[in-house]
This record gives structure tokens, sequence and C-alpha cells, in this order.
């Protein structure tokens, strides 16, 4: 248990409740989570767990209905700034190239715009679109779209990720590139990762710590500690431990009513 | 082996495919339309009051040119002032039911009924008020034009996403920043479509204005000619109304490009 005093996020008793047109939705009940800098977390539950809604409330761009969120000491009553984000979908610019995609984070912050846009460079190379600097989205792969949302988010070299099942709409291979991209930035960059997911192997394959939400209303379930050694392989999926956490999370989601085998 | 000794194969380009190569397709269908019209008109013996030739129409260009073409700059110099007092008035306009809920719900509604009404037959309204200068003029093209302007922007501000403006946030965006930033290019695209249809309907509300009270200008002199049976007149005058319309939609296509050139960049490649 990590506790308030050590953690960079803090999440303490929160809710949050919507007005729905069928009255009030509980999307989220007594939250309580910490997590310490530079770790990286996945929420990992079925759609309709709160788990967007939580990243959401960490992001300041929602607010919550009771309790308190913190993130490096900071309560969070308004959207963080120091926060990169990344959404399912990509949300890129249509009219910006792939280079002014990135450069619109340090646009919007007003710093210094010669030094940005060296990062923005070798950012893209990092991810290997070298090359597609001044591509427009519309002439760019889903996968390749997606990793530049993910160079913009990190830009500002933010100390926070929060990442909204980011690998949802890509096909496996390209997933699988793109959480080994993804690790590479994190390890380069020294941030904590708070990660949406609704898929088992990625949660465990990306994360120090898998937090398991059930829905109806929102809550946490079970936490769970992966220990796994970095840098992370693929070939680790075929791992003895990782096929013990894949067995271990998928028994608490039957558990929950989320698989169903028998009719 | 080598395959410079090969016999080079040489494109046979059959002279026709080279012709209709240099000249657009819509070009083609027009030349094909005026060569059946002269033909008609020749082989059927219509008289010239009934349907001219073209032929007959471009003597009629020739002989008349000093007096359709300052009527043609009265008429081209309303249809553009009137639009651009479209966009001046609808783009601001859409910015506001775009932002302000209240808006949307108390002036849309208006604009969307004002629709409804004939312009034509509040057109001798606008002229007991207006008197016959270049004011009703104007009002009728604004009418007209301005609501698909008004339409087609409320439409392209209101279409960024919700990720979109979470990002934008997230950023610490301003509201302006927001607006310049991410909104109004969004809603460019639509924005456009919204000044191309309002091309065509500002061309057609100045001759409806010019026929309910004008002392001069294309609608004017198609009147005039038409009261004397000059069927061969009132066709340079509609073509040159077209002539007019035409050009006036090809530039604001032209401004377009320059304006939003992503989109038109990814489509030229997928044409090709």
């Amino acid at each position: 248990m990590i506790s308030a005093a050590e953690s960079y996020i803090s999440i303490s008793g929160v809710s949050k409740t919507f007005n729905g047109r069928q009255g009030e939705v509980h999307a989220l009940k007594d939250i309580n989570l910490n997590i310490k800098p530079g770790e990286f977390v996945s929420v990992l539950g079925p759609s309709g767990c709160g788990k967007s809604t939580l990243m959401m409330l960490v992001s300041g761009l929602m607010s919550v209905s009771a309790g308190r969120i913190t993130v490096g000491k900071k309560h969070i009553d308004s959207p963080n700034a120091d926060a990169g984000i990344v959404f399912q979908q990509d949300v890129l610019l249509e009219w910006r190239s792939a280079l002014q995609n990135v450069m619109i984070q340090a646009e919007i912050r007003k710093g210094d715009l010669k030094q940005a846009k060296e990062r923005a460079l070798q950012l893209l190379k990092m991810v290997s679109l070298n090359g597609f600097e001044n591509s427009y989205p519309k002439e760019l792969s889903g996968g390749m779209r997606q990793r530049v949302s993910i160079c913009r988010a990190l830009l500002h070299r933010p100390p926070l990720m929060l990442m909204d099942e980011p690998f949802g709409a890509l096909d496996a291979m390209t997933r699988d590139q793109l959480q080994i991209d993804l690790l590479r930035l994190c390890s380069d960059n020294d941030m904590t990762v708070l990660f949406i997911t609704h898929s088992i192997s990625e949660a465990i394959f990306l994360s120090d710590r898998v937090v398991v939400m059930s829905p109806r209303p929102g809550r946490i379930e079970r936490i769970i500690d992966i220990d796994l050694p970095r840098p992370r392989r693929l070939a680790m999926r075929e791992d003895t431990r990782f096929i013990e956490y894949t067995r271990e999370l998928t028994q608490i989601f039957k558990g929950l009513g989320v698989f169903r085998e028998e009719y | 082996m080598s395959i410079a000794a090969e016999t080079p194969v040489v494109p046979k380009v059959n002279l026709i495919n080279r012709l209709l190569a240099m000249v657009p397709p819509a070009l083609w269908s027009v030349i094909v339309l005026i060569i059946v019209w002269e033909l008609s008109v020749k082989i059927g013996e219509v008289p010239n009051y009934i349907l001219p030739a073209p032929s007959a129409i471009l003597a009629e260009f020739g002989a008349y040119w000093h007096r359709l073409l300052p009527n043609a700059l009265v008429t081209g110099g309303e249809v553009v002032f009137g639009f651009l007092c479209a966009v001046l008035i609808g783009v601001p306009l859409s910015v506001f039911i775009a932002y302000s809920r209240f808006m949307e719900r108390s002036v849309y509604p208006l604009i969307v009924a004002s629709q409804t009404v004939p312009k034509v037959a509040i057109a001798p309204l606008l002229l007991t008020w207006f008197g016959y200068g270049l004011a009703p003029k104007i009002v009728i093209v604004v009418l007209l034009s301005f609501f698909p302007i008004v339409i087609n922007s409320v439409m392209g501000l209101k279409s960024a996403s919700r990720e979109m403006i979470y990002l934008a946030r997230s950023m610490g965006a301003s509201g302006w920043q927001q607006f310049w930033k991410f909104r109004l290019p969004q809603a460019l695209p639509s924005m456009f479509a919204g000044f191309k249809l309002a091309t065509v309907l500002s061309v057609i509300g100045a001759i409806v204005a010019e026929f309910i009270g004008a002392d001069k200008g294309l609608g004017y002199l198609i009147l005039v000619a038409g009261s004397s049976f000059n069927i061969t007149r009132q066709f340079a005058a509609i073509i040159t109304i077209t002539l007019i319309g035409v050009v006036f939609f090809m530039v604001i296509e032209r401004l377009e490009r320059v304006v939003i050139p992503w989109r038109h960049r990814s489509l030229s490649e997928t044409d090709a």
C-alpha cells in the first residue's frame, strides 16, 4: 500500500455522479488510489466501469462530485496543464502537418518555439516518423496518427501522462509496436502514467500496477502488482508469470460477471 | 541482354484523344451544346424572335458590348458587394449561434423561418422602403445568400469533437485560442461549402432585385429587351449573367484551395 505522503497522484474518497436523462448516474463511487512518481498504472475494466471518467477527473477536465484529487501536491480543481493527454481517437488537427500537430502544444503554451521544434522533430524520429514531418494527418495510417498524438502529448515534458485507451482503435500488430514505443518514451522521459484500457494483456505488459475496476457504480475491485522485469519484451507475454497474471485477472472478471461461459 | 536494344514502344496517341485532353470536359459539353443548338436552329429554320442561333447571339455581343459591359459591372458589383455583406453578417452571427445556447434557441429558428418567406414576394416591399438605388439590391442579395452561410458556418463551428476541446483545455488554451486554433480551422471546409452556395444565390438575388425596380444592370437590360421582343439581346444578357456567376463561383473555389490546402492536397493525390 502506498501512503498519501509518498504518492504523486492521490485520489481519496472520490465519487462522480452524472445527471442523465434517467436521473442520477453514479459513474464512480468512493475511489481511493495513490500513485508513486514514475509509476505506470493501468486502470482495467469493462466498458461502463467509469475508468475513462477517472482519467478525466485526474486531468481536471471534469470535476469530482465528492472527494479530493491531488497531483504533485496540487489540488485538482481546474484543467491540469502539467499533464499530457492521449485519447482513443488521435484528435489530430487535419489542417496541420504532423510536425505542426505536435507543435500546437508549444504554440498554446507560448514556450520557446525553436527549442520545441527541435524536441518535436526528435520525438517524431523516436517513433520512426522521420520523413513524415510534413505529411497531413489524412496521409498517415491509424498507427502513425496515434504516434503523432503521443508525441504531441510529450512535447512539453509533462511529469504526468494520461492515456485513455490510446491503442483501442488500432490493429493488433500496430498495437504491439506502439506499446513498445510507449514504454521506451516513458523510460526516456521519466513520467508517471495513468493508462486506461480494457485489454488484460496490454495492462499486464505495460504496467507496474493494474487497478481492476467493476461497473455500476464504478469501484476499485482489486489492485495487482505486476512483478515483471523492465525493459519489457514481447516474448514476456509467453512467460509463466505473465500467464499467471492473465489467469488471475480473468478469474476476477469472471467473478464480477464480466465474462460468462455457461448459459 | 540489354533493355536498350529492344524497340521502344511508341504510344500511338490518337489525335482526337489528344484534343480531348487539352480542353476540360465541362467545356466540351458546352461546345457540343452550342453546335447542336446552332445546327438545329439553322436546319429547323427557327426565327430569331423564338430562338436565336449562337452565332446570332455572338454577333449581338459584338454589336452591343458597349451597353452590356457597364451593366454587367453594375450587376457584378451588386453580387460581390451583397455577398461580402452576407459573409460579414453571417459569419459573426454563426459564431454567436454556435457559442450561445440562448442565441441558438432564439435567433436560429427565426433565421430558418425567414427562409420560407419568398424573397420575390417581399422585393416590392423593399423597394418602397429603400427606393430604387443600390440599397434594395444589396438587401435582397444578402437575404438570399446569408442563409447557407449561417447554416454551414454553425454546422462547421459545432463540428469540433469533444475530445478536441478537452485537448485544447488540457493545454491551457484560452477561449480565444480554442476558437482561433481549433474551432475555426475545423469549420472552414463547411463554411466554404456555404460560401459557394451563396455565390449562386447572390446572382439570383441581384437579378430579382433588378427585375423589381432598376434603371441599370443586366436584369434591367433583359426587361427592356423583352419589351421590344429582342430575344437575341435577352440571350446575350442571360449568358453574361451566367458568366458572372460561374466566374464568381470559381474565384471562391480558388480561394478555398488557398485557405484550406490540406483538403485538396490529399484529394488530388487520390485522384491521380
